[in-house]
């Protein structure tokens, strides 16, 4: 093995042991800075010894033993600074005498560090950028660099942001622990929100060829199968998981050839990732075992789930799909939610359908300058044989829109419609 | 990335004898590590190629030919598809796999999946735009035209 190939290799390990080192480390220093800290040390450590000594068995439980007698000897050397290190300190002494197997301190078998980890990466004291970039640094092993390319930020930037979070944690004295009782469900919606943006994040990144990007889907979706294990009783990080699944099924699916997107119901389904599908399906199965109402991404995840039952877009079931918008407007209502309804409820049984829907929504101040409404509209009066009204909303979506190709679109069909 | 990791057959697995007991739990240990892990796309043991057949094309000829296949170490007796983000990452998480085969002497192979196609570079700026909006509002968009 060359020296690169065993960077390559330390790269790869530390990748798949951070978290769990990090989430090992903070439960017995109680802060995610110095924690991270620690096994950053244990990283250079082994990029010291490894390439002469060759990767060792366990590397996980050697970087653990590295970190944590760095942590002491800094202890010591620092002649126990002030009384909380002093007594974290002999805390320290204290299990490592009753539990000389170091491995210990990384045997995390329920894993209840990492969702330590992942609830105070993902606390509302900090904001949702700050959230973002932190998760993804501690949870995900993305290095600084990384992350800043995949968001399109200087790295100094994105450096900062990372800093900060961890200061404003231990300046808040967040707590290292899972949320309980009435606490937890508002916790948990953040953290699901913050893998959700990640994934959107890499979902609408078409711009660049940068790999970063893309494989942000990646990551989140990794970050929501591991949260999935780690909390399997909780609906709404099924739904999560499954709405993820199923949207990245469709990612080579939804541009053509040219790069032009492709739309839904034009996709051909034999470019769907049928392993995604099958995968999304059955966590939307997870959870809606749970017994519970769904939330808002399980009942995403089930109208995802009607298109990926389609065989063809002829066979999609328009009606369920008009419910299940039904009742996601009632867990999150939405103006938007409720323009993709009338749609859904057009398709399902006709345009007059749809079109009283719509007509209510045209009041909403919040779809004002929203160019889909009028466009939905104009196309649902065209159905109903309404050409002089159809012609007027296509001229105000073309009016509203601020992307060109789709204005020039727009201004076709109003021309094209007959008076 | 993918990977497809690919366990290669013994003449135990070809002989149709089920795993031990003990490498069955460890096996299943080792499995949920995987899960646990975000990374366990698809995973199946294969039957022994006695249970199998081939399709042999030459031209426009087909012919069947049933199991058993001879060259053993050739053959496969099970595979995993994975998500990892390296090669180097499937490698390590090949080295902690327990021996698939002990007993005799066999190998795991680990092949990198296409995906070449995935991500188009060619989209421009106002294309992403327009992919942002189709997230907004999918199903009014298929109204649209």
């Amino acid at each position: 093995m060359t020296a690169s190939d065993t960077h390559r290799a330390i790269d790869a390990v530390w990748r798949m042991e951070s978290a769990r080192l990090i989430a090992g480390l903070a439960r017995l220093v109680r802060d995610v800075g110095l924690a991270e800290d620690l096994a950053q040390d244990a990283l250079v450590a082994a990029l010291e010894r490894w390439p002469e000594t060759g990767i060792p068995d366990n590397p996980g439980a050697w970087l653990m033993a590295t970190a944590r007698h760095r942590a002491l000897d800094g202890w010591r050397r620092n002649k126990m600074l002030d009384r909380k290190h002093a007594e974290l300190g002999r805390e320290l002494e204290a299990r490592q005498e009753a539990a000389p197997d170091l491995d210990t301190a990384l045997d995390d078998p329920v894993g209840d560090d990492l969702l330590r980890l992942i609830f105070t990466t993902c606390h509302p004291v900090l904001a949702p950028e700050a959230r973002v970039a932190l998760t993804l640094r501690l949870l995900g092993g993305l290095t600084t660099e990384e992350i800043a390319r995949a968001f399109l930020v200087p790295v100094p930037t994105l450096a900062q942001r990372i800093v900060r979070a961890k200061r404003t944690l231990a300046e808040a004295r967040v707590p290292f622990e899972v949320p309980r009782g009435a606490e937890l469900a508002a916790r948990l919606a953040s953290v699901l929100e913050v893998i959700y943006l990640v994934f959107n994040e890499g979902y609408s990144a078409t711009a660049g060829d940068d790999w970063t990007r893309p494989a942000l889907c990646e990551d989140a979706l990794r970050m929501g199968r591991v949260l999935a294990a780690l909390a399997p009783r909780e609906s709404e990080v099924h739904g999560l998981v499954a709405l993820m699944e199923i949207q990245a099924s469709r990612l080579r699916a939804r541009t053509g050839r040219s790069g032009e997107p492709v739309l839904l119901l034009d996709q051909d389904r034999a470019r769907w990732d049928w392993v995604l599908v099958g995968r999304g399906l059955a966590a939307l199965e997870r959870a809606e075992a749970m017994g519970v109402a769904l939330g808002p991404y399980a009942l995403q995840a089930a109208i995802a789930a009607c298109h990926a039952r389609a065989r063809t877009a002829d066979a999609t079931d328009w009606a369920r799909i008009a419910a299940l918008y039904d009742a996601l407007a009632q867990v999150m209502p939405s103006p938007v939610v409720e323009l993709n309804r009338a749609v859904a409820l057009s398709m399902a049984f006709g345009p007059a359908a749809g079109l009283a829907v719509v007509e209510r929504l045209a009041a909403e101040p919040a779809l004002r300058d929203y160019h889909l409404l009028p466009s939905v509209r104009a196309d649902l009066l065209l159905r109903l044989g309404r050409g002089e009204e159809a012609r007027e909303q296509f001229l105000r979506a073309a009016s509203l829109t601020r992307n060109a190709r789709e204005q020039a679109l727009l201004l076709a069909r109003a021309a094209a419609t007959p008076g | 990335m993918r990977f497809m990791v690919i366990v290669k057959a013994d003449r135990n697995s070809e002989a149709g004898v089920l795993p031990s007991t003990e490498l069955l739990a460890q096996m299943g240990k080792y499995n949920e590590e995987l899960v646990k892990a975000g990374i366990m796309l698809a995973g199946e043991g294969l039957q022994p190629s006695s249970r199998g057949a081939r399709v042999r094309f030459s031209g426009s000829k087909r012919t069947v030919i049933d199991g058993p296949f001879a060259e053993t170490k050739e053959l496969i007796a099970g595979f995993w598809l994975w998500q990892v983000r390296s090669r180097e990452e499937a490698i390590e998480w090949v080295k902690r796999m327990p021996n698939p085969m002990p007993g005799t002497e066999s190998e795991v192979e680990i092949r990198q999946v296409f995906e070449a196609e995935d991500f188009g570079e060619q989209l421009t700026p106002e294309l992403r735009e327009q992919e942002e909006r189709l997230r907004s509002g999918i199903e009014a968009q298929q109204k649209q035209r």
